[in-house]
């Protein structure tokens, strides 16, 4: 079984984003595997474990993106490509492109990536990619069941559960609840040392030049929500007190 | 110079954090209160490679560094200090004595279930009579035909009621000049005459265990001595050397955790209608904190790298030790002070942290004593 994981490297969810001069500021950054993309290396371990085959964990980031690869050769896959994206302005089109003209030339049976990344959210990548390979694509499972050609998956549809099942090679995204990822061992740390980790330019995937269909203009935070009041005092008076403060605020009419 | 830690480094603390946030914190209060030893999670984290972070793959170990373990240390004594004085009394003076001073055949018969996390180690020295003054050992093991026979008794023994075998301290014997001779011997728990009882109510660090040992004719055959028969005493000077930087790192997790409480309730309070994190007086208590853990936090990555590069380390060892645990005791206790009266209440952790912190003066050579290894080492 060979098996691929599409994995980004983002911010800790719990760091604070700040945009200094209309971009975001990542000195001093926590970043961790994409929570869901963690999901999809689980899941590939344990197939692996299960079935045989090789893990190949595949990103494409600046260079900080090796300590999430590494984590997830200490999770235990096999080995890890690195792909520059230069200086180029990417978006979902553009990093799907990129994708695609590294994995055309693999032998693929399976490809699991996060359902989306925690930082851009667009959930659009991985599905692309499917597109673009031109085989079935499965999104947000939390359940996956691989035979011999074919694959299982159960995911989440409006709150209740879609059982569908797909030919290989295809593509799946994890949603939260697919499995319970490991912590990398001590034993793992010291071996991922010593897993292959690739770095590719784009021109060693044959792309002189690569621009996104899409331009982001502007950055701005949400605008900071006032800190709320608690009312004090019996029912009756809060109410009284709840009455009094929407019709200051002009929600309710006198 | 680089004040970097590598990708390894890195990762481990990474998943050593994880791994307390989500498995050790949870039980902190619960294990304080009853004063249940959590074996459970030791189990888990000899899973993980935790147990045997500094020892060779060979021996069971994970084929990390000092480096690695003072973090790992410090990430767990931020969730439960108990859990943290058991771990690092475990790793540094249940199995590093065996890896260091050990025959090949100790090692493979004792550390490798140790570094692989399938049994504790522990280590008696001290004793009702001898504390700070190993010298005044009493407990003794006198060699009959092939056997030691060890009478005597051992007190605050961390980790021995849990334990497979407890590495004891006894005299052996008298040298040239009739000074005695302190040699340490393996002793495996559960055989005859050897009792381990563990009644103490102790200020912090309840869910550690803490062990009183009683040796009535206790036979352990003589390949049990550990180490050099004569030399034995240096030996497990050396053993502290390396148990205070574990112990400098429990230090730092506790005044970590207590900080980063401090700083997030200073933010949160209002008094006098603003944040109390306005007032001077505790933005002050805040960057003393701040300073001080950088400072420990340092001394204790210098020191534990002075070891892993096999340089003399027992003076930087000392530093780190007094240093990171006074300042624990003075960050936890500014902590409560910055939370007032909840601080004061079990709910808020804080008076936890205090509690866990103080025995970080003690254990491993007191405060005093460190100072002594510092006056000695710059020639007084
Ligand atoms: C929770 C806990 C866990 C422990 N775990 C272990 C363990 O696993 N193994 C083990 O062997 N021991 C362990 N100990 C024992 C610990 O190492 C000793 O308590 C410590 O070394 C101090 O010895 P003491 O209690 O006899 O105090 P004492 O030596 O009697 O000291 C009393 C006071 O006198 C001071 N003092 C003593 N000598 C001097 C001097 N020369 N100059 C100036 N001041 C001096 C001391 O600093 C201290 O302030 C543990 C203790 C505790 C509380």
């Amino acid at each position: 079984m060979n098996i691929f994981v599409l994995l980004k490297q983002t911010f800790d969810t719990e760091e604070h984003v700040r945009i200094e001069s209309g971009v975001i500021a990542d000195d001093d950054v926590k970043f961790v595997i994409n929570p869901y993309d963690e999901y999809a290396v689980e899941e590939a371990v344990q197939i692996k474990d299960d079935l045989g085959g090789k893990v190949t964990i595949v990103s494409i980031g600046p260079d900080r993106s090796e300590e999430a690869l590494r984590t997830a050769l200490a999770m235990g896959a096999d080995e890890a490509v690195l792909i520059d994206p230069e200086d180029y302005q990417l978006d979902e089109h553009s990093y799907s492109k990129i994708l695609h003209a590294y994995l055309k030339d693999q032998s693929v049976d399976l490809i699991i990536g996060g359902f989306f990344s925690v930082d851009q959210g667009s959930g659009q990548v991985a599905i692309r990619l499917a597109h673009l390979l031109d085989i079935p694509h499965v999104s947000a499972i939390t359940e996956l069941n691989v035979e011999e050609g074919k694959a299982t998956a159960k995911r989440d549809a409006e709150g209740d559960t879609e059982t569908v099942q797909v030919a290989l090679p295809a593509l799946f995204t994890a949603q939260q609840g697919l499995n319970e990822p490991r912590y990398p061992s001590l034993p793992g740390i010291m071996k991922a040392k010593k897993k292959p980790l690739q770095r590719l330019m784009l021109d060693e995937l044959g792309i002189d030049e690569i621009s996104g269909k899409t331009v982001s203009t502007e950055i701005t935070s949400p605008p900071s929500r006032k800190a709320g009041e608690i009312l004090q005092g019996e029912v009756e008076e809060q109410v009284e007190q709840l009455i009094a403060k929407l019709k200051e605020d002009k929600v309710l009419n006198t | 110079m680089n004040f970097d830690l590598t990708k390894e480094q890195k990762m481990i603390q990474e998943m050593v954090s994880k791994f307390a946030e989500k498995e050790i914190a949870p039980q902190a209060e619960h294990i304080d209160k009853t004063g249940e030893f959590p074996y459970d999670t030791f189990m888990k984290m000899g899973e993980l490679g935790l147990l045997g972070i500094p020892f060779p793959e060979q021996y069971g170990g994970s084929g990390g560094d000092t480096v690695s373990y003072a973090i790992a240390v410090e990430e767990i004594g931020k969730a439960c200090g108990s859990t943290g004085l058991s771990y690092a009394a475990a790793v540094s003076l249940g199995a590093a004595p065996i890896y260091y001073f050990g025959t090949e055949e100790q090692k493979q018969k004792y550390l490798i279930p140790l570094a692989s996390g399938k049994a504790l180690g522990s280590f008696g020295l001290t004793e009702p009579n001898a504390g700070s003054d190993a010298g005044g050992t009493k407990t003794s093991a006198v060699l009959e035909g092939d056997h030691y026979v060890i009478n005597g008794e051992k007190t605050y023994i961390t980790n021995a009621e849990f334990a497979k075998q407890v590495i004891v301290t006894a005299v052996t014997g008298k040298n040239d000049k009739g000074k005695k001779i302190i040699s340490a011997i393996i002793v495996p728990t559960g055989i005859s005459g050897f009792k381990i009882t563990s009644n103490y109510d102790k200020l912090g660090v309840r869910g550690s265990n803490t062990s009183e040992l009683v040796f009535d004719n206790v036979k352990v055959p003589k390949e049990n001595l550990l180490g050099d028969p004569i030399k034995g005493f240096n030996q497990f000077l050396y053993t502290l050397d390396g148990g205070r930087i574990s112990i400098a790192a429990l230090a730092l997790g506790i005044a970590q955790a207590a900080y980063e409480a401090a700083l997030q309730y200073a933010k949160e309070r209002t008094q006098f209608g603003t944040s109390i994190s306005k007032f001077q007086a505790i933005q002050f208590k805040l960057a003393d904190m701040a300073m001080e853990l950088e400072l420990a936090r340092n001394m204790i990555y210098k020191v534990a790298w002075l070891k892993d590069n096999e340089r003399p380390f027992s003076k930087e060892a000392s530093i780190a030790k007094l240093y990171a645990s006074e300042v624990s005791s003075r960050i936890t206790n500014q902590a409560i002070q910055i939370h007032g009266g909840y601080g004061y209440m079990r709910e808020y952790k804080v008076e936890r942290y205090l509690r866990d912190a103080k025995l970080t003066e003690i254990g491993e050579g007191t405060s005093e004593i460190q100072r002594h290894i510092i006056a000695k080492k710059i020639g007084l």
